[in-house]
């Protein structure tokens, strides 16, 4: 009796210390879902990042509606995870509301920035990164022609766009970007027949190259270039490996950092905006063994000084998020 | 537009009307026997993921897309079960299929490959390959013609064959046989069928379990045909419009050809706004395109075109008397 009650009463302090010390961190995927082999799995990868280096343990939440977005924020910050990371630019306005209730407890947005004091916002230079592999895609298209394919239309998307068609007119002036969104609401992310014939569309326009920024939609994009023979662009997560030797390069978007800083400075987190641009490398572009015959040294020469001018400052990629507009594009 | 766009559109339109045309004449069976389906949906979701599952499990897209058809015949009886045998609101257990379709796919391919609820992607003879029509190539350079056949006609997948060939088929069944007699009566009066001493039941199950038959087709075509592979609500909604093509064609095979084809047609201008500024020389918003669809099917119900009468005992159950 005495000695059960001695293990009641230590498993109970040891329960009591392990809340007041260590709080896990949390992770909520957007509603692409965790494994759409780009925007969230990179979130995802960076966190099983963290855990494997430090063996600790994170809560994570799959959004499946709209609807959810404030319950599953509020529930995460009642149970005590700190600091709490979502990955989406949808979260900002919940988070807006949220934040203020919750001053002891850390949050970090990637892709949107919020203006509360105990808030991080992670926003990528996705123009830089679209820079350079649409000057890849212009030096490995041989008809001239190249295509961008978004997901849902919203200025996010727009730029990467705009970033694309940039890099492309820099390396050919005379190159035509053709440009397709897949739709306007939440559904155009998860596609992938739509995204094939509207990849299969821009080829018959003659492009051989199309750069997809469209999440699980993308997948469909991908697959349609590869049946066709054509080179495709993936993006966010390194998808290289869709198809081998049929896959131009990536777009990285580095959120697996993002998320492992976040989860690394645990409840120290600095709130304010990070940028996470070429020069602090969260994005780029991918190189591995699945797209080495592709990528000419040529091209990989153009790239890499392209992307050091970038970096310090002698070539500025327009933003179409800062107004708006994009100087090499009309949507 | 040039030729060869117009052939890109028509091409575009073929790939996209036809998982419409095998929902559509999937619809048309059950709601000609007066059983209402809207779980078409939910059906193509489920086959699209068995498919493509048991596609790459067992690297043959035959015995994937029998797989496929398996799973939406399995949701077809429970339909059949609910609307037929216990008399339950039709509606209802339509949206209990979709429901249950969208959320037990996502879960069972989970559990299967753990990427997420998406099969793997598939390859080689795990995948319908397109078909080459005996002389495309000897026959392309015939003007017009040539591309015509080289292009549109020829370069499909088995399934969109199949397709195109189940309208006959269907027409001649529902209008030329004694069973099409028999379902066509059930739908509008199911007791003087009962009386000249036919089963209601049997018949009306008959007819789900053909429905059952066709979507689990276009589930199939989609997973294994146009993509490789089942992703997550990549019906996007298909088993709707599907719904809406089929009061467009008010209940009938050919009628159901042009509707999805008109169907298919919208969705693949929608996929090109330059072809359509250039034609009316305004700048189009891509929603107002994709949004046609919908538009005339709500000009045929209030009865802009024609008039459409549903099966008239559609969405009753039968009440033997005794």
């Amino acid at each position: 009796m005495s000695l059960s009650r001695y293990f009641l009463g230590a498993a109970a302090t040891l329960a009591l210390s392990a809340g007041a010390t260590f709080a896990d961190p949390a992770l909520i995927f957007d509603l692409g879902g965790k494994f759409d082999k780009s925007f969230n799995e990179a979130a995802f990868a960076g966190a099983e990042r963290w855990k494997a280096e430090t063996g600790g343990s994170y809560r994570e939440l799959e959004m499946q509606s709209e609807a959810q977005r404030e319950q599953a924020l509020r529930r995460l910050a009642e149970s005590g995870s700190n600091p709490i990371v979502m990955t989406g630019f949808a979260f900002g306005d919940v988070l807006n509301s949220v934040a203020p209730d919750y001053p002891d407890t850390k949050f970090a947005i990637i892709d949107m920035v919020v203006e509360q004091p105990n808030v991080k916002s992670v926003v990528f230079t996705e123009e830089q990164g679209s820079y350079l592999v649409g000057m890849m895609a212009a030096m490995a298209s041989e008809s001239g022609t190249v295509g961008f394919i978004g997901g849902m239309d919203i200025p996010l998307i727009r730029k990467f766009a705009c970033g694309y068609a940039q890099g492309v007119k820099a390396a050919n002036p005379d190159a035509t970007v053709l440009s397709n969104m897949t739709g306007t609401t939440p559904a155009a992310w998860n596609d992938p027949v739509k995204g094939g014939e509207l990849a299969k569309g821009q080829i018959s326009q003659g492009a051989d190259v199309i750069y997809a920024a469209a999440g699980g939609t993308g997948i469909g994009v991908l697959q349609a270039a590869a049946d066709e023979d054509v080179l495709s662009i993936g993006v966010d997560s390194n998808q290289n490996h869709l198809h081998p030797g049929k896959v131009l390069t990536s777009m990285l978007k580095r959120v697996d950092n993002a998320v492992y800083d976040a989860f690394m400075a645990g409840e120290d987190l600095e709130p304010g905006i990070a940028v996470m641009d070429l020069g602090s490398e969260g994005v780029g572009y991918a190189l591995d063994e699945n797209n080495a015959s592709l990528v000419t040294d040529e091209m990989k020469a153009a790239v890499d000084e392209a992307a050091a001018k970038i970096a310090s400052g002698e070539i500025t990629v327009h933003d179409y998020m800062s107004d708006e507009t994009c100087p090499a594009l009309s949507f | 537009m040039d030729f060869g766009t117009l052939l890109q559109i028509l091409d575009s339109t073929v790939r996209l009307g036809v998982p419409l045309l095998l929902a559509c004449l999937a619809g048309l069976y059950s709601e000609r026997a007066g059983v209402f389906d809207i779980g078409l949906e939910g059906k193509m979701l489920m086959a699209a993921m068995l498919s493509g599952a048991a596609a790459f499990v067992t690297g043959s897209v035959w015995l994937g897309c029998l797989a496929g058809i398996g799973g939406s015949l399995v949701l077809a009886a429970i339909h059949g079960a609910a609307a037929i045998t216990f008399r339950g609101n039709q509606l209802i257990s339509g949206v209990a299929i979709n429901f249950l379709a969208s959320g037990l796919t996502v879960l069972m391919a989970q559990s299967w490959f753990g990427q997420g609820g998406r099969t793997p992607a598939l390859d080689g003879g795990a995948r319908f390959q397109a078909l080459t029509l005996p002389l495309a190539d000897t026959l392309r350079p015939v003007p017009v013609l040539g591309p015509v056949y080289a292009d549109l006609i020829s370069g499909h997948t088995a399934l969109v064959y199949l397709a195109f060939a189940a309208v006959p088929v269907t027409w001649w069944v529902l209008y030329r046989t004694r069973f099409g007699l028999r379902l066509r009566a059930v739908g509008e009066n199911p007791g003087a069928v009962d009386t000249a001493g036919i089963s209601v039941t049997r018949l009306r199950y008959t007819a789900v379990a053909i429905t059952g038959l066709l979507s689990g087709l276009a589930g199939a075509y989609m997973a294994t045909a146009l993509q490789a592979g089942f992703g997550k609500e990549m019906t996007a909604g298909r088993g709707y419009i599907a719904l809406a093509a089929l009061i467009f064609a008010k209940w009938r095979p050919w009628g159901a050809l042009w509707a999805c084809l008109l169907f298919g047609f919208f969705q693949a201008i929608a996929l090109r706004p330059d072809v359509v500024e250039a034609i009316v020389r305004v700048k189009v918003p891509v929603p107002a395109l994709d949004a046609l669809p919908y538009v005339l099917t709500v000009f045929i119900l209030a009865g802009f075109i024609g008039k459409a009468i549903p099966p008239r005992a559609g969405g009753e159950p039968y009440v033997k008397e005794r």
